[in-house]
């Protein structure tokens, strides 16, 4: 089975430098992006996305599973920490803590279940694991079914910091974004991540070195669950409500199609792929069901045409690691 | 009692759905290596294609039921000629996604068009009307699409398992280099398959247009099942996929009767049980 990312590169001081480099550009640009005019909800919204997406990547790129249904992290967490804020009053901080791990906890229940087969069979159970989990939030009256979980008081980050104020909110959520992935970059090139990656490749022999890789996929799919699950509490924040259209498998496939477009097994490709999903997502808003066609069609090219995405064929043209 | 027997009724009609699609799942990823996510959406085309010959063209429930299926497998092969096989020998996983791609583009058009409510089909003359079994109330349209899925499935089964075409099928998913070898058109095997199995999903909108009516999404959430329903059963065995479908069909159909709100995630529930007592599959044999 050929893997799913063919560049390989090792990785050397001269690929970490690269990386540190395009890092440093990355925030430099989104550090300065409240003083530009852009509209700083769309931005937010793209970090929160982002975030998810470098955490399904995790999994797929490095780990070389496909989760068809990354978004009952992002919708379970986002239902929890909506919750805690509203129904419990919780302060920001304990809020996102107990969504991400309501997400933990998920991946732990689901792991357990969905990494006992692989491929395309890894693919099915984790679309099916999801669906479950949208018609039981669809039925508990927590989630209020199809209204959703709205006006959820944003309130003040420590005590200190007014998560109202669309600047501090934007800095917030970007602090966020960076820790997720920074974590995320220190997992990938960790011991952990090159046995991930040898599994990737061919699991029989990381089986005969004497690799429990059970406990490896299992330990990368709660990682990048959790991670899914941490984004999806951010974006509470940002969008003020949470709803079934966050569990839905729809949003999965949007999950799947910005890591796509982005680049598989990429460090920055599922940012890239992100902005560019939400930034069409914005512009097409007025073209309604089209827009569904429109993601086919990019899912469809992409996969005929650009299977290394934006950031995997910039990286293949300059023989860089990125 | 007589609630009873009537799901039981719907979850043998809704079984007979499971299993003539499973059934072209393990076809297609028997002979392509890919899960075929457009299933649904191509079972959507059946029941659509039915109703535009009722409406645009005059052409009735009869000859819709071997036009449409054989309209969407050509469809379907020129979907394989110009997209699928384009994917051979890279990752699996690729088969997924542009399927999925496919899916979104198909139900998309559709709905722009249709919207998201349903347009009736009728029953034909022939099968309107009830039988009264002295336990049931049966209405002979639903047992029509129960025994005539059944009939399809064995027919299915029969030619890929006793045939000499099959045969040749069968020996192409083993090692398709020797089979060519053989001086067998294995691509354009590939493609008939294809064809086969997709036809197979169209023929199943095609009987559930007159029960669940016509809608642009109606096959979106069903193939969601049935990927359940395949990873409970196993994509190794053709006869596994037809008694896994039914069978599950039955429990849901149980379900409905005794606990109602558990109808629509007990078959994602059995999946779990199955993944935790035995990983392969119902009749899968160990990876």
């Amino acid at each position: 089975m050929t893997a799913m990312t063919d560049d390989t590169l090792p990785v050397t001081p001269r690929a970490i430098r690269d990386e540190m480099i395009a890092f440093g550009i990355m925030t430099a640009l989104l550090l300065i992006v409240p003083l530009t005019g852009v509209y700083p909800f769309f931005v937010m919204q793209a970090l929160c996305f982002a975030l998810l997406a470098c955490a399904f990547n995790l999994l797929i790129g490095y780990g070389g599973l496909l989760s068809f249904g990354h978004a009952m992290f992002l919708g379970t967490a986002g239902y929890i920490t909506a919750h805690a804020l509203k129904v419990w009053g919780f302060t920001p901080e304990l809020g996102i803590l107990a969504g991400t791990a309501g997400a933990a906890g998920l991946g732990v229940i689901t792991g357990v279940v969905a990494i006992r087969r692989q491929g395309i069979y890894f693919a099915m159970i984790t679309l099916a694991l999801s669906q479950l989990l949208y018609f039981i939030y669809l039925q508990t009256p927590f989630t209020h079914g199809e209204d959703g979980i709205q006006g959820i008081p944003q309130g003040y980050l420590f005590g200190i910091f007014n998560l109202a104020n669309p600047t501090i909110l934007y800095y917030v959520i970007l602090a966020g974004f960076l820790l997720g992935f920074l974590l995320i970059f220190r997992t990938i090139n960790s011991p952990f991540g090159e046995v991930l990656k040898a599994i990737r490749e061919n699991e029989p022999r990381a089986i005969s070195l004497g690799y429990k890789t059970d406990q490896y996929k299992l330990l990368a799919y709660i990682l990048s669950g959790t991670l899914a699950g941490f984004a999806g509490s951010l974006k509470v924040f940002v969008a003020q409500n949470a709803s079934l259209t966050d569990v839905h498998w729809t949003m999965s496939g949007e999950i799947v199609l910005m890591t796509l477009v982005g680049g598989l097994g990429t460090v920055f490709g599922p940012v890239v792929g992100a902005f560019v999903i939400i930034a069409m997502q914005q512009y097409l808003a007025g073209f309604g069901q089209w827009v569904t066609v429109i993601q086919g069609v990019i899912f469809v090219v992409c996969v005929l045409t650009f299977r290394r995405g934006v950031i995997g064929e910039i990286a293949h043209y300059f023989r860089r690691s990125l | 009692m007589q609630a009873l027997y009537a799901q039981l009724l719907v979850g043998l009609i809704n079984g007979s759905f499971y299993a003539l699609l499973s059934l072209g799942l393990a076809v297609i990823f028997g002979m392509l290596n890919i899960i075929n996510f457009a299933h649904g959406a191509l079972y959507m085309m059946g029941a659509f294609c039915a109703y535009f010959l009722l409406n645009v063209a005059g052409i009735g429930y009869w000859p819709a039921l071997i036009v449409a299926p054989v309209a969407v497998g050509i469809f379907g092969m020129i979907l394989e000629r110009t997209m699928l096989q384009w994917l051979s020998g890279l990752d699996h996983l690729y088969g997924l996604l542009l399927t999925f791609g496919l899916a979104l583009i198909i139900q998309g058009v559709f709905q722009n068009y249709f919207g998201s409510s349903g347009l009736p089909y009728a029953i034909p003359d022939e099968l309107k009307g009830g039988m009264n079994l002295g336990f049931m109330f049966l209405p002979i349209y639903r047992g029509w699409v129960v025994v005539f899925s059944l009939v399809v499935c064995l027919g299915t089964w029969y030619l890929i398992e006793r045939t000499r075409l099959g045969a040749n099928l069968r020996a192409a998913t083993e090692n398709p280099t020797l089979v060519r070898a053989f001086g067998i058109n294995v691509p354009r095997m590939i493609t008939l398959t294809y064809g086969l199995g997709v036809g197979l999903a169209a023929l199943a909108g095609v009987l559930s247009a007159p029960i669940n009516q016509v809608r642009p999404l109606m096959g979106a959430d069903l193939i969601i099942v049935v990927f359940a329903v395949v990873v409970i059963g196993g994509m190794g065995s053709i006869m596994g996929s037809i008694i896994t479908g039914f069978a599950l069909g039955v429990i849901e159909g149980l379900t409905k009767y005794f606990y109602p709100e558990a109808s629509n995630t007990v078959v994602f529930v059995l999946m779990v049980l199955v993944l935790l007592v035995k990983p392969s599959g119902l009749t899968g044999r160990a990876s």
